[in-house]
Order: C-alpha cells, then sequence, then structure tokens
C-alpha cells in the first residue's frame, strides 16, 4: 500500500506545480485523496516505528525499564502504548488545526466509544476488513458540514499488537494475528 | 449593579468583577469558555479530564453534540440560573450520560436497571475527573484493610531541601535589620524562633518598601508570594483568595454562603489569617485557622471525631506529626512536586482543589491511611461526612464489586507486559 499511495501522489504534485508556474489565476489544491493519503503515510511510519522501535524494546523483551500500560500516567516510569500515543497526537493535532481529524477505530474496539460511529466509519472498517491491502474513501455529512472521509487499515505489525489485543478483558476478539487488520485509521477533510 | 441572575457558589464572590468572565463585551461562547479555561484549564489536565473538549470536536460526535454541546463549558454550568443549579454547579438533570451512554447496560451486565442520574451522584462515576474511580484502579486497591498499618501522610521537607541548596547561613543578628524601636517587640523572638531566620529572612526582606526603601509597619501579605509562590498561586486559586485575584478586596467571612462564626465575620482573609506573620505555626494554621472561622456542622464535630484524637495525640508528642490529622490534612493536603529535578512536598494551598467532587480527595488524602472501599463509601454518606467521619458509613458503593465481579467472569488472561 506505500507504493501505491507514492504512485497517486507524484503525479498530482507535478501538475500542482505546473500550474502555478504558467502563472495562471487558478488555484492549485491537493485532492482530498492525496491529502489523506499522504497524512496516512506519516502517520503509519510514526506510528510504526513506535511499536517497533520503542515499545516492543521497553518490555521483557528489552530493557525491561518502562513499562508500556494502558494507564501509564498512574505509573512512575510507564509509557503509553501505541494506540494511545496515537489518539494523544490526534488530541494534540485537534488543538492545532481544524482542517483535518483523524482517529483510530475498530470493528473489534477494547474501548467502546472507538466502534464505528457514523455510516461511513461503519461502511470503511467493513470494507478495509474485507478487503486487506485496500483503503476505503468516501464523503459524508456531519453535521451541517460535508466531509472526505478516509478509512485506511490498522495492521497488526509487531507481536505485542496482537498479544495486547488478544489478552485484554475488554477485547472482543482474541484470535488476532500478526499481518491482520485489527481497526482503522480514519481521517476526516472538511470539504 | 444589575445581575441577571444569582450566581453559583463557585463565582458568587467575584460576581461584582463582570470582566473576569465576559472579558470582552462584544464576545460569544468562545469568550465565555476562554474565561472557564483561564481559570479551571489547568485543573482538569491534572485531573485527566473523561471528556475533553477534543472528543466532542471530533466531528464523528456532531449528533452527539446536539445532544449535549460538551465543547462548552456552560452547557453543563450555566452562570447566572441559581434556580436550577445544583451540585457541582451543574445546570442540567443529573441524568445526563443517557445521551451517549445509553447502551452501557449491553456491555456492562452490571449495569443493567440503574439510573442514569445515579451514574455521577452514587460516588461511582465523575464527568472529568475519575483517577479514584476508574475500572483498573478499583481493582488494583480492591483490597485492603479499613486503616491501614503504615496511615501517615507526607513528611514536609521543603525548608530542609531550600536549607540544603543555599549558600552558608548569615548571621541571625545580620538579618534583624528592624528599626531600633522594634528592638525588645514581641514579634523579633517570635521571628527568632521560626524558620525565617534559618532561611535568610531578614525584618527588612518582608518590611521595607522595594522602591522607596522606607519601613513598612504592616507590609501587605501578598508580599509572602515572593518567597512562596506556589503556596500564594493555590491561595489564590481558591475560594479563601479568588477576590485578591480577580482585583476585589479580599473575601471576608460575612461575604460567604457558608455557615461562619458572627465573631469572624469582620476578618479579611490573607496569608496572615491563618498564619501569624512572625511565629509561622504550622499547627494552628491547620486547625485553630479553620475553626476561627468556620462554623459548620462538619467543622464543629471534628473535636469528637477519631482524627480530632489523632491530632490531639500528635500534639503531645505521643505520635509524629505525620501521624496527625487536622482539617489541613484533607483540605489542604500536602503534595509532592517536581522542583529543579528534586521532589518536594508542598501544602496545596487551594483547599477548594479537591473539594468537589469530593471523589478527588481519594488519592490526595483517603488512602494514605484507609482502603479504597472505606473511602468511597464514606465520602458517599452525607450524614458520616456531617458527623466528621465519626462512625462508620452506612451506605455501600458496590462499584469495586462490581468490577471485581466483572474481572472474575471476563478470566482475564496473563497481560504482556
Amino acid at each position: 500500500m506505500k507504493n501505491s499511495v507514492l504512485k497517486i501522489g507524484a503525479p498530482c504534485v507535478l501538475v500542482a506545480s505546473l500550474l502555478t508556474a504558467c502563472g495562471e489565476e487558478k488555484t492549485a489544491g491537493i485532492e482530498p485523496k492525496i491529502y489523506t493519503d499522504s497524512l496516512f503515510a506519516v502517520m503509519k511510519a510514526d506510528r510504526t516505528n513506535y511499536t517497533k522501535l520503542i515499545v516492543k524494546r521497553l518490555g521483557p523483551n528489552g530493557a525491561n525499564v518502562i513499562k508500556p500500560d494502558e494507564h501509564w500516567q498512574d505509573m512512575d516510569i510507564g509509557a503509553p502504548l501505541p494506540a494511545q500515543m496515537f489518539r494523544a497526537g490526534a488530541e494534540g493535532v485537534a488543538e492545532l488545526t481544524d482542517e483535518f481529524t483523524y482517529s483510530l477505530q475498530s470493528l473489534w474496539p477494547i474501548n467502546a466509544q472507538n466502534a464505528p460511529h457514523t455510516e461511513a466509519e461503519k461502511n470503511g472498517l467493513k470494507y478495509i476488513a474485507d478487503h486487506p491491502g485496500e483503503n476505503f474513501y468516501g464523503e459524508e455529512k456531519l453535521g451541517d458540514t460535508t466531509y472526505f472521509t478516509a478509512v485506511y487499515p490498522d495492521v497488526a505489525v509487531a507481536e505485542p499488537c496482537v498479544a495486547c489485543h488478544n489478552a485484554h478483558k475488554d477485547s472482543p476478539r482474541s484470535d488476532f494475528k500478526l499481518g491482520e487488520v485489527m481497526g482503522g485509521v480514519v481521517i476526516r477533510v472538511p470539504l | 449593579m444589575y445581575l441577571i441572575g444569582g450566581t453559583t457558589h463557585g463565582h458568587h464572590q467575584i460576581e461584582m468583577q463582570c470582566a473576569a468572565c465576559h472579558t470582552s463585551p462584544f464576545g460569544g461562547g468562545e469568550v465565555l469558555q476562554e474565561a472557564c479555561v483561564d481559570c479551571h484549564g489547568d485543573e482538569l489536565k491534572v485531573a485527566n479530564d473523561s471528556h475533553p473538549k477534543s472528543k466532542f470536536t471530533d466531528p464523528r460526535n456532531a449528533d452527539r453534540i446536539d445532544i449535549l454541546d460538551a465543547r462548552y463549558c456552560v452547557t453543563c454550568h450555566r452562570e447566572h440560573k441559581k434556580e436550577i443549579t445544583g451540585e457541582m454547579g451543574l445546570t442540567l438533570p443529573k441524568d445526563y450520560c443517557f445521551g451517549c451512554h445509553e447502551n452501557v447496560a449491553e456491555k456492562r451486565e452490571t449495569h443493567k436497571g440503574l439510573a442514569f442520574d445515579s451514574c455521577a451522584s452514587s460516588g461511582c462515576h465523575n464527568y472529568h475527573d475519575n483517577r479514584a474511580l476508574y475500572e483498573d484502579f478499583l481493582l488494583k486497591h480492591a483490597v485492603g484493610d479499613v486503616l491501614k498499618d503504615k496511615a501517615e501522610r507526607l513528611r514536609l521537607n521543603g525548608l530542609e531541601n531550600f536549607l540544603a541548596n543555599r549558600d552558608a547561613p548569615q548571621q541571625v543578628s545580620a538579618l534583624m535589620d528592624a528599626p531600633e524601636e522594634y528592638n525588645n517587640d514581641p514579634a523579633v523572638e517570635e521571628w527568632q524562633l521560626s524558620s525565617h531566620p534559618s532561611a535568610g529572612v531578614a525584618c527588612r526582606s518582608c518590611h521595607q518598601d522595594g522602591s522607596t526603601g522606607d519601613w513598612h509597619e504592616k507590609p501587605n501579605a501578598m508580599i509572602c508570594g515572593t518567597c512562596h509562590q506556589s503556596q500564594m498561586s493555590g491561595f489564590l486559586a481558591g475560594k479563601h483568595g479568588m477576590r485578591l485575584k480577580a482585583g476585589l478586596s479580599a473575601m471576608t467571612p460575612a461575604m460567604a454562603r457558608i455557615a461562619m462564626k458572627d465573631s469572624a465575620s469582620h476578618l479579611a482573609l490573607s496569608c496572615t489569617s491563618c498564619h501569624s506573620p512572625h511565629d509561622v505555626n504550622q499547627q494552628s494554621a491547620g486547625f485553630e485557622a479553620c475553626v476561627g472561622c468556620h462554623d459548620s456542622s462538619h467543622v464543629n464535630n471534628f473535636a469528637n471525631s477519631p482524627h480530632a484524637g489523632l491530632m490531639e495525640q500528635a500534639r503531645r508528642g505521643e505520635i509524629p506529626d505525620t501521624q496527625s490529622v487536622d482539617c489541613a490534612t484533607c483540605h489542604l493536603p500536602r503534595e509532592i512536586i517536581e522542583e529543579a529535578g528534586e521532589k518536594i512536598v508542598r501544602v496545596n494551598h487551594n483547599q477548594n482543589d479537591n473539594l468537589r467532587p469530593n471523589q478527588k480527595m481519594i488519592r490526595t488524602v483517603c488512602l494514605d491511611c484507609h482502603s479504597l472501599a472505606f473511602a468511597i463509601d464514606s465520602l458517599a454518606d452525607p450524614a458520616l461526612i456531617q458527623s466528621n467521619f465519626s462512625g462508620l458509613p452506612t451506605s455501600h458503593v458496590r462499584s469495586i464489586d462490581m468490577a471485581v465481579e466483572r474481572d472474575e467472569k471476563a478470566n482475564q488472561r496473563e497481560k504482556v507486559f
């Protein structure tokens, strides 16, 4: 999927540059799909890196000093779990801009509030679960605003992802496998 | 001045300072929201707010905003609506949780049949602060004796830490720089016996005008904040100092809406109301100062409570100060703060910080000595609070039982880390 993002993104960026060079008055913008694909590329890279380079090395198989834990704030030396780190990023972004929002959701959420809520979320999460490797794109009206909504698969990239979600008492599933879609990243852009 | 409606117990002291909240005459909801966050924002961050604004600015919750627009504090805490204002300044019916959590019983069997107006009024949940009430915390502290073997509060270490990190102390005689006529003033001896000389605080440190060099017989009590910054900041954030913070005259017991002693009605609140300026006696500041003004049943029943017995024992030197329980133990709790990489124990001088909802007191106070179950039950028992905890709770909050029951049913698997 990383490759497909690059294939789609490169020509559009080029077109935008040519238009500007010709001095046309028409403002060149980025297509919402390219915008959300690009955002997701950054999110996915950061999320994977945090999981593999940090969290995986903190537990008993690594330094075993700082403990990744759901209640890390209540611990002297705890660290947020990957999903919490991702959510902290989303909340931080929400304080900086309202040009886009993102969240992590799942058909099998540990926290029920992260189950799909809107129709696009329901359709999108089902689509990416049924079509591994594919993304979902759509539009939806929420409140008085229409959004471009993209849903990207969130895949179990490391053993701790699978182990934690299978072991958590609030998890509706205990049979996740490495490489499997566990949920989805939902990115919204107001149109 | 005309008020459009009676103010809440939280704001009545500053109701004549309209600009404290209405910072712009042309501002709407956003201006008011900014004012709320300006005073209460940090508190919510510390509380790890369970319902931060970001939850509701996410477009996926647009339909929930129609039910409860929790992006704005005033949705639930409307001001100038005294006739509909309830506990915690809430101006909504107590079943407000229903709008978003109506299906909770589908996932939590233990919640079947529970009324939605009991979620936040039973001692189980709070809208903002659930630090002592979340499920895993209940499980972690599910078992415990009503009174712990090691029941004590933190030991204050601010002064010793300060002294350890300062240059060699000056001679006391060099610090006695008051005009000669004060040589035989009792205040000098009180000062000598206090911690101020050892901390290098001379007479003129407080009594001298910074710009003119003139001697001030009675310096403004706010000068204490020059050195005691965190204490001053706490004082100004609570009901004792909020009028001063808003640029108004000092609070007096006569202005209070709760029961106060007539004999104290004229007193103006400042640092020296509780701390005599030269004899910095922390014992009297933690009890005598409080009962000098406050006149509620809770206060007046303290003398007959088990807590008072411990205070008396500590004053007789039978037990250490850390095992004493006075008013300040619970209402101005000692907390650990990080300062220049060191852990300092400081008294939180905002006595309203842990007061409402009272479960905020559990982690910073009650758990020092008691089990979580005992603390939750006690704080949910109004009669026991009124008697100042003379006896045992007569009601039982089932939250810990529910958490344990659910945990056992879930057949929790081994954790990864």
